[in-house]
């Protein structure tokens, strides 16, 4: 996994609430089995409408999304955060974000960074005015810039390190191995198997 | 100080704790299916790793399946090559999968619980947010992504940041007509999509003691319709009664040791939760939604709502761009909202239990000319099981289409699917902006509603028949 210290890119903003994963990539785009190309399924549904966000010649190349609260919510399809990376985002920005969607991003790459939402509101009006607007999400300080906009936000901190370190978790569970063992050893004998 | 049940389950499962670390949880059963696997298939492949504990897992075909015809070769070539995918991982690392026309394929979260795999206690996961489902036995049950498939298959563990805890108790008896369906969409639009998020859920209180498993099932599969990661019942008298005998079940001198150690597992008294919300049973009435998330739901007998109720501008807008996709206008009593198909099945209302509610309510009575009615069993098993009492008969005669077992139009990865601007009434969990197919429009209700609201042609509970 790559290394994230510091993005900057141009962001757009996704001036919707409670964006679910059906949204961010409806299910028929789930049929694949390879890992890459689902950037023409991001939004797809939204997408068809020429005057969404992402269709406007001012918004294109952007690498950070500023969305509304609650966004990720609904099915766990990992598929979502795959979408919003093929489609070249490294940031989504909002002030609420769904569990799992948090924690497939953290696994994935794509940095979940949660600030709150007047800082949103500060970002989608700064980014709307000027959308060439450099902004610069700075992991290590956790703090994102804009113009004069200069805000802290959340993310948790185990995620901050692996993203940090660019760290692949299977490698860093296998090397708990022995517990893993002793563990399985101590399970109880009426619990059931599949086979 | 007491914990809680999900505390409980949780600490059992520690295989390492380290200061700042999330914990390493032991899963004790992982469910598998073709959507979400094929590509951690293909990362153990490339590692060179393989699956730990193949004797903890098993994958169903479910998402792309058809319901009709499932005897001829599959004619979407891409939900063919998923579920090809699908076959060939499960043969090369040894897991146990239950292919379309075996006699135990079926929905993940209808297999594990009909086979007893589920019991109290357990961790549970699966690449599929509904896993919540499982959390109705009183296991600690949670949807994953595709590379916490593949870290699972791998290691059998997961790394994981404890939740907090929410009580939900719903206290009294449930109205004549009111199901667990109709519970949780009230849950919902109480709490909010978000209301749950950070959450494991633990439903509680005397209504929720009285539901059947199917019920709590029903209601543990929507958890995560609120923002939360798992919902969870604690076991009892009801949980045993359900297990006792089940093929994965324990039996003879390990029944009594399970049921010993079942006994301990739920919330002391003295445990705290983190957050508590209480409902009054006796206010609860047939839920529906309305819109374009699951908390926006109101009773049956409300009418649409207007942005101008919305408290802020963020549900203000939220509104307006739901009632526009739904067509609706504000003002218009639920009831008159005209239907044209109506689906029964999925992960949240597709068991046995479901299927007899809605035979009740078909049985001598015909489904409106207007409107298309598919009942989809949520596994073979429960096919046959609603054959053998007559069920099937009873759907055919009223004019439904009786199909085989799949997650079919819940999710409409498969051929059923609403066409733009239908509009249904649907057993399952999402009514998000063209789940059932682009352009449709959802309207989640429990088994008896949809099964009126298909005989009336309008949303309807059965006592507004005839």
């Amino acid at each position: 996994m790559e290394q994230f210290i510091t993005h900057v890119g141009t962001a757009a903003p996704l001036r919707r609430s409670n964006v679910d994963t059906d949204q961010i990539i409806p299910a028929e785009f789930l049929k694949r089995i390879s890992r890459h190309g689902f950037e023409d399924g991001l939004f797809a549904a939204w997408r068809k409408d020429p005057d969404f966000i992402l269709n406007q010649p001012q918004f294109q190349g952007v690498s950070i999304l500023v969305a509304g609260p609650d966004f990720g919510t609904g099915s766990s399809r990992e598929h979502a955060v795959w979408a919003l990376q093929d489609f070249g985002f490294k940031v989504v920005l909002a002030s609420r974000f769904a569990d799992i969607f948090r924690g497939n991003s953290g696994k994935g790459g794509l940095l979940t960074a949660q600030v709150p939402q007047d800082v949103i509101e500060a970002l989608w009006l700064i980014i709307e005015a000027d959308p060439a607007t450099e902004v610069v999400v700075d992991l290590q300080a956790r703090q994102v810039r804009a113009g004069d906009l200069v805000a802290d936000f959340e993310v948790d901190d185990y995620v901050r390190w692996r993203l940090m370190e660019g760290l692949d978790d299977i490698g860093i569970t296998l090397q708990s191995a022995v517990q893993i063992n002793e563990f399985e050893d101590s399970r109880p004998a009426f619990l059931p198997v599949t086979i | 100080m007491g914990r809680t049940l999900a505390e409980k389950v949780w600490q059992a499962h520690v295989v390492r704790h380290a200061e700042g670390e999330p914990d390493l949880l032991y899963i004790d059963l992982h469910l598998v299916h073709e959507v979400t696997s094929p590509q951690a298939f293909d990362g153990l492949r490339a590692a060179g790793r393989t699956v730990r504990r193949p004797d903890l897992t098993l994958a169903t075909e479910d998402h792309n399946v058809p319901t009709l015809d499932i005897d001829k070769p599959i004619t979407d070539p891409i939900s063919r090559a998923q579920l090809e995918a699908l076959r060939v991982n499960c043969a090369e690392f040894g897991v146990p999968v239950y292919s379309l026309g075996d006699t135990e394929q079926g929905i993940v979260h209808v297999v594990g619980p009909q086979l007893g795999l589920t019991q109290p206690g357990m961790t549970v996961v699966c690449g599929d947010s509904h896993t919540s489902t499982h959390g109705a036995f009183g296991a600690l049950a949670f949807g994953i992504g595709t590379s916490e498939v593949e870290h699972v298959l791998a290691t059998q563990t997961l790394p994981l940041k404890p939740f907090k805890t929410m009580a939900i108790t719903v206290e009294g008896e449930l109205p004549a007509g009111v199901s667990a369906k109709d519970v949780t969409l009230a849950v919902i639009a109480k709490i909010g999509t978000g209301g749950g998020q950070g959450y494991v859920l633990e439903y509680r209180g005397s209504a929720i003691r009285s539901l059947s498993m199917e019920g709590r099932m029903t209601l543990c599969n929507m958890s995560i319709e609120a923002g939360a990661r798992a919902g969870m019942v604690a076991p009892d008298s009801t949980t045993y009664d359900y297990l006792k005998g089940r093929d994965r079940a324990p039996q003879g001198a390990l029944w009594d040791e399970a049921v010993a150690y079942w006994s301990s597992l739920p919330s002391d008294d003295d445990a705290i939760f983190d957050a508590e919300v209480f409902i009054d049973a006796a206010t609860l009435s047939p839920f529906v939604t309305w819109g374009t998330n699951p908390g926006q739901g109101l009773p049956l007998s409300s009418v649409v709502p207007s942005p101008a109720d919305a408290s802020n501008e963020v549900d203000r807008v939220a509104i307006e761009r739901a009632l526009e996709y739904m067509d609706l206008t504000p003002g218009t009593p639920l009831r008159q909202i005209p239907i044209d198909t109506v689906f029964v099945g999925s992960c949240t209302n597709g068991r046995i239990e479901d299927l007899r509610a809605v035979a009740d309510v078909l049985r001598g009575r015909r489904v409106a000319d207007s409107v298309r009615m598919l009942v989809v069993p949520g596994s073979v098993r429960v096919r046959l099981q609603a054959e053998s009492e007559g069920l099937g008969e009873v759907f055919t005669a009223a004019g439904a289409e009786w199909r085989q077992a799949g997650c079919s139009m819940c999710l409409a990865m498969n051929p059923d699917k609403l066409a733009p601007g239908e509009r249904s009434a649907s057993t399952s969990n999402r009514n998000f902006e063209g789940r059932q197919g682009p352009g449709g429009r959802t309207h989640l209700v429990s088994p008896a509603v949809a099964a009126a609201t298909a005989v009336a042609g309008h949303l309807a509970s059965p006592s507004d028949l005839a």
